[in-house]
């Protein structure tokens, strides 16, 4: 199909020396099934508006507009963008805390794409149980269909202790219960949903549920945040990809005896950070840095 | 012992519902942990290896864990409310546990060791 080709064309070039071609990843489902039609979304997670720390983003107040900047300066518009969760950044004060995700709604305003969905991260809801986020944003799970293709944003944070929960697992399976077994399933979180280091929370206390739930259903890709960094796992044949943050990144899984962030690099400013955009065909992902180079 | 039956034992200790085996552990060492964010106190402890030793734990401020995966414990407790989980070290050496329950902003760095001697 020729527009195929054009968007892959486009994204191989437009990667500004940071495009990753993904898709070779072993046994990486794809969501070809009965996808209507192909497209691209963009995804953008960890944005952690309202942070402060110089040493580790002196542009903390400036990164998410450039980010958005970079979005809207792509040629070809994305069908939607996801921004999977820590749209702020943690406090204590209730106030405060809806003061930042006013802030956040308003910056991403300027998107010039205006289908934007949005997910809680456990910086933005887990002191209240989502109670301010859901004021801005509503619901904290829910699923959508785009072009054939399924798609279920999975709330794991606004449980303190990292669940889904029983409701909501309940929920995610009546909506599964509708889906064919080779339906085109794309699963959005903000922590992972399998073990990847619990001792550094980052897991899901229920997530195995919430896989085994979806081991019948052949074509599964999951997108995930939390983590600052991009990280490719596969559990069984479902395929699951972290996105790196606009904030700051984190030290790779296990790298270190304990989770730290990576300091700026003044040398590189905005290395680590960026977003990506995931092409559906043949679950093709292209990172972007915050800044064209 | 999987976590849903250390959950059990710890809720059922915490309610006061002593059994034989709970009253067993009155006569093992307790060792007091406190929480409070984002600081366990004390967060170092030493226990000597095959001593068995119950562990209280409580919060000062909000809902917290403690999360021992060394020792297969990971147990959620709430302020007004501590629990009890008891703990045989079977290996020398020092072992991380964290709060994985989210508090705020120093949540990620909370956390301490325990040596086994």
């Amino acid at each position: 199909m020729t527009k195929t080709i054009d968007r892959r064309e486009f994204l191989r070039l437009a990667g500004v020396g940071g495009a990753v071609f993904a898709s070779g990843l072993a046994g990486c489902a794809g969501m070809a099934g009965a996808m209507k039609d192909d497209f691209y979304f963009v995804q953008l997670s960890d944005t952690h508006w309202g942070f402060k720390g110089a040493a580790l983003n002196p542009d903390a107040g400036g990164t998410l507009q450039k980010a958005v900047a970079s979005v809207n300066a792509l040629s070809i518009q994305p069908d939607f963008i996801v921004f999977t969760g820590d749209l702020t950044h943690t406090t204590d004060d209730p106030k405060e805390r809806r003061r930042r995700l006013a802030e956040f709604r308003d910056i991403v305003s300027a998107l010039k794409n205006k289908n934007v969905r949005f997910m809680p991260g456990e910086h933005d809801a887990s002191l209240d149980n989502g109670q301010a986020w859901k004021e801005f944003f509503g619901q904290s799970y829910y699923s959508f269909d785009h072009k054939g293709v399924h798609f279920i944003a999975v709330d794991n944070v606004s449980d303190p202790a990292a669940r889904i929960g029983a409701p909501q697992l309940a929920w995610m399976k009546a909506d599964l219960d509708k889906q064919a077994n080779d339906a085109p399933i794309v699963v959005l979180a903000h922590r992972p949903l399998f073990d990847l280091m619990p001792q550094w929370d980052w897991a899901t206390k229920d997530g195995a549920q919430a896989i085994e739930m979806l081991m019948p259903y052949r074509n599964v890709t999951v997108f995930y945040g939390h983590i600052h960094q991009e990280h490719h796992h596969m559990t069984g044949h479902i395929a699951h990809h972290s996105a790196k943050s606009l904030i700051f990144p984190l030290v790779a899984p296990g790298s270190k005896p304990k989770r730290e962030p990576v300091p700026w690099d003044a040398a590189q400013p905005y290395k680590g950070l960026g977003f990506r955009s995931v092409e559906t065909n043949a679950v093709k992902l292209t990172e972007y840095p915050v800044l064209k180079a | 012992m999987n976590p849903q039956r250390r959950r059990l034992i710890v809720a059922g200790i915490a309610s006061g519902c002593f059994g034989a085996a709970a009253f067993a552990q009155l006569k093992e060492k307790v060792i007091r942990i406190v929480a409070k964010k984002f600081e366990y106190t004390p967060a170092e402890i030493t226990l000597e290896k095959g001593v068995p030793v119950v562990l209280e734990l409580s919060t000062e401020d909000v809902a917290m864990g403690f999360y021992a995966p060394a020792f297969k414990i990971d147990v959620e407790f709430v302020p007004g409310k501590a629990v009890q989980v008891r703990l045989v070290p079977e290996k020398t050496g020092s072992f991380d546990f964290s709060c994985n329950v989210f508090c705020g902003e120093g949540h990620e760095d909370m956390g301490g060791k325990i040596h086994v001697a």
